[in-house]
């Protein structure tokens, strides 16, 4: 492109940006209230507390704007809103429901109030209230990915503008595609799919493979228990990812792309197909982009929720409209993928992180995160920990810092026990693992792999062998079923954890368990199945004696295989006055013994744990005992 | 043509051309590597039955030769420790979804999986392994063969003559996991099927899934072209 073209593509997105950046000062111009209505935000009931506001701020004629915005990564706090008023710091107020809602309209909006004592966090620094750097959790998160997310309206794309969206591209387009290659080459952006495969080899095996169509696939096919990391970036700033696709697609000469998305995701799904109309609008997709001579139309193809068609030869087979089933390398995809032709496949986070790395310069991304691993990483921090949500922390944080400063360690007091990070192809790490720093490496040295970034902590209630099996029967249920090691093999590890968490477990069964499991790790076709033994392998060397105490002495240390625990109640802490459990029980187990005190006739018993739950904590009478032959020996001293 | 190329398998010189699959030229030179779902003029390889492993010089983790594209000087071994676990271990994984008893089968004069056995040393029983349940049916409704699911091995041989040689496409994989068959469309039977009873199919079965009926081979049954030449 010569010169002229580039300063006309600079000057159309400076006139874009002006007046989106006009747009929004405008908005801003007057009470704003922002509504986390992400699918955490929504499930948490965002949407009738975004009415309540709606409602009262029309009856008393409020001139406050509502908008919706994405997740900002406190989920444990949803519903969330921020409420800008000019004069004052701009407030987020966490937990909200419909009565909370219509007292801020009262007392904030009319009233001058900001109630301080519901507020959370400010968003720019001020002498009254604290900002997220305040926290501990502000001290150790960085947000590249995550920036706008939750302080933006996804579905309205002046908003991404007017924050400098799209500049990066603007800029690019007035560079030769190889320039663009080069940053991103320099940049080291490890892809952020699981297996950290670098981003600019990846786009350069594309660009080798000589001229003609090619095409670029954004894989959210997010699909591991406990993971919405993707699913939260698409509803909160899918402008991000269709920026950093677009470059992409202009660095490796690609005309089209998709975002493959899983049809689960139907919020995630309307706000791409949102963002994408309304980029294309503004002349930032399809042809001549920005008045430029580069082309590029993306479109969307939903998922029918396989798990393995996150795979990326599974998910082009499936494209395709063939079974969802991987296929051997090579070739790879960037020589051969959809309809036979190069394909770049990347990760959503991937896709995300490059518009910043224009923006801000490789030396700035480099900077950040450690020299093999630069950048953040991007986890949803779920399970037994009292700050659940999305966090973004440099590469060689660790785990420690992240479980317990950003997460504030496990919820109610419990101990910790282990942290099963990756999904199902991931590994539960103990305690004593927890100051490895988090990047791809470290983590596969440990055992787990640092997958899309999913990560569940456990605490003293969870017993390991359960979560091995928990975890590999999802493998194996997702198992596509082509080859041999993951379609046998995972299906013969399982039913033997299953045994074992039944009490029937055997001696030699750890043994044949580790033998498969290391076999179907370096035996299986695709990734999917050679990291499936994870989890088993993960417990086997971390929490070895929680599976021999399951086979030989028939107890679950952690009191949750149903098998190996009885109920019980211990009579000196039952109380005559209380009935509560024998109204809880389902099958009528719990009577009333002679002295008034309750007791669990254990034939009638399903242990269904309501007995232990609804028990006041003023007797705590209801214990859980294991192995269930300690029944006996309570019973013989009551006696 | 492809340049020539010399390699070396188990020690022994070989002569070869760039890109071939390894499993090919070893087959060829008379080196036997256990294989199942391996099909000559399949131009991507399946890799489904996992047993065609051999170890690389230079390479820690063994490869399977029938995705090994061969190159110049290439060294294999087509026996290490390593290989000879993952071979008997797929082995009897794939033993433990298949029905047993081999002295009324009749595929057993031409079985693969007896051959793989001989061949490696291994045990026709499960060892350490429990069998699986199977609740597969026996199709005979064609007039001249008969398809017994609880021996197939889902190598995907048949599949590949009905769809890519005959171009019939009666037979078909179908669900997922453990569940995956080779089935008819909606799993109707082979006689209400698009099936011409061709009999290349059951030529092509490895294992003792598919076997003509007493006295039904045809006289004329064609060479499958799925392991030839």
């Amino acid at each position: 492109m010569n010169g002229n073209a580039a300063a006309a593509v600079r000057e159309r997105y400076r006139k874009l940006e002006a007046d989106a950046a006009a747009r929004i000062k405008a908005i801003y111009n007057g009470p704003v209230i922002r509504v986390g209505t992400a699918t955490c935000g929504i499930a948490a009931g965002a949407l009738p507390v975004k009415e309540a506001f709606a409602r009262v701020v029309e009856e008393k004629g409020l001139p406050a704007k509502i908008i919706d915005v994405g997740c900002m990564g406190h989920c444990y706090a949803e519903p969330l809103v921020i409420i800008s008023k000019p004069g004052f710091p701009s407030l987020c107020y966490g937990y909200l429901d419909e009565d909370l809602a219509a007292r801020l309209v009262d007392d904030f909006l009319i009233n001058d109030d900001p109630c301080y004592e519901f507020a959370l966090v400010a968003l720019e620094p001020n002498d009254v209230f604290p900002t997220f750097s305040d926290f501990p959790r502000g001290v150790y998160e960085q947000k590249i990915v995550l920036e706008h997310c939750g302080f933006i309206d996804p579905g309205d794309i002046d908003h991404y503008i007017a924050r400098g969206g799209y500049g990066a591209l603007a800029a690019a387009l007035g560079k030769a595609p190889a320039g663009v290659l080069d940053t991103v080459k320099e940049s080291h952006l490890r892809g952020r799919g699981g297996a950290g495969f670098p981003a600019g080899l990846k786009w350069e095996a594309a660009v080798k493979a000589g001229p003609g169509e090619k095409y670029v696939i954004c894989n959210a096919d997010e699909g591991d228990p406990g993971a919405f990391m993707d699913r939260g970036i698409l509803e909160s700033c899918p402008h991000q990812v269709i920026e950093g696709m677009l470059l992409c697609a202009y660095a490796v000469g690609a005309e089209r792309g998709y975002f493959y998305i899983r049809a689960e995701y139907p919020l995630a799904v309307e706000r791409v197909r949102r963002a994408l109309e309304q980029a294309r609008e503004k002349g930032l997709l399809g042809g001549a982009i920005l008045g430029s001579g580069f082309n590029c139309e993306l479109e969307i193809f939903q998922g029918s929720g396989a798990f393995v068609c996150g795979e990326a030869t599974a998910l082009v087979r499936s494209m395709e409209g063939k079974m969802g089933i991987p296929a051997t390398r090579p070739p790879r995809l960037a020589q051969s993928g959809y309809r036979g032709r190069p394909t770049v496949l990347n990760n959503v986070k991937t896709f995300a992180y490059v518009p910043p790395i224009f923006n801000r310069g490789v030396e700035w991304f480099k900077s950040i995160g450690t020299d093999d691993n630069p950048g953040t990483a991007v986890f949803s921090l779920v399970g037994k920990v009292a700050h659940t949500g999305l966090v973004e922390v440099p590469m060689g944080t660790t785990l420690r810092q992240l479980i317990f400063e950003v997460g504030e360690g496990p919820a109610n007091g419990k101990a910790f026990k282990a942290a099963q990070i990756g999904g199902p192809s991931g590994g539960c790490l103990p305690e004593a693992a927890l100051d490895i720093p988090i990047d791809f490496d470290s983590l596969q040295e440990a055992g787990a792999i640092m997958g899309s970034g999913g990560l569940v902590v456990l605490d003293e209630d969870d017993c390991m062998v359960a979560i091995a099996r928990y975890f590999l029967e999802f493998t194996q249920q997702e198992s596509c079923g082509k080859c041999t090691f993951c379609r046998l093999g995972t299906k013969h590890m399982l039913d033997i954890l299953t045994r074992i968490t039944e009490g029937c477990g055997e001696p030699g069964d750890l043994e044949i368990l580790e033998e498969l499991a290391e076999d179907v790790r370096d035996g299986s076709l695709c990734n999917l199945g050679a990291t499936a033994p994870n989890p088993v392998l993960t417990t086997l060397r971390y929490f070895r004696d929680e599976y021999e105490a399951h086979i030989f002495e028939k107890r679950c240390p952690a009191l949750m295989c149903k098998e190996l625990i009885v109920y019980y109640i211990e009579p000196q802490k039952c109380s005559k006055l209380c009935n509560v459990c024998v109204g809880s029980c389902p099958t009528e187990a719990i009577y009333t013994r002679d002295d008034g005190l309750k007791a669990i006739d254990q034939e009638k018993c399903v242990k269904c744990d309501n007995c232990l739950k609804t028990c006041p904590p003023d007797y705590n009478a209801v214990i859980k005992l294991s192995p269930p032959g300690l029944l006996t020996e309570k019973e013989g001293k009551k006696a | 043509m492809s340049k020539p190329a010399t390699i070396f398998i188990d020690g022994r010189k070989i002569d070869a051309f760039e890109g071939e699959k390894l499993l090919w030229v070893a087959l060829r030179n008379g080196i036997y590597i256990p294989n199942l779902c391996a099909i000559r003029g399949k131009e991507h390889p399946s890799g489904s039955c996992r047993l065609c492993y051999v170890q690389v010089e230079g390479c820690s983790e063994p490869v399977t030769s029938c995705t090994l594209s061969v190159t110049d000087s290439l060294s294999v071994q087509t026996r290490s420790p390593q290989v000879d676990r993952l071979v008997k271990s797929a082995f009897e994984l794939l033993l433990s979804h298949h029905r047993l008893g081999c002295r009324d089968c009749a595929k057993r004069k031409s079985c693969e999986l007896l051959k793989i056995a001989k061949e490696r040393g291994l045990k026709m029983k499960l060892t350490r392994l429990a069998l699986l349940d199977q609740e597969a049916e026996v199709d005979d409704s064609a007039e001249t063969f008969v398809f017994d699911r609880s021996r197939c091995v889902l190598c995907g041989r048949c599949v590949w003559i009905c769809r890519e040689v005959i171009k019939v496409g009666a037979l078909g994989f179908s669900r997922r996991g453990i569940k995956r068959v080779v089935t008819t469309f909606q799993d109707v039977s082979l006689a209400q099927s698009g099936c011409i009873e061709c009999g290349l199919c059951v030529e092509a079965c490895p294992s003792g899934a598919l076997y003509f009926k007493e006295g039904k081979k045809p006289a004329a049954a064609g060479q499958c072209s799925c392991r030839g030449g």
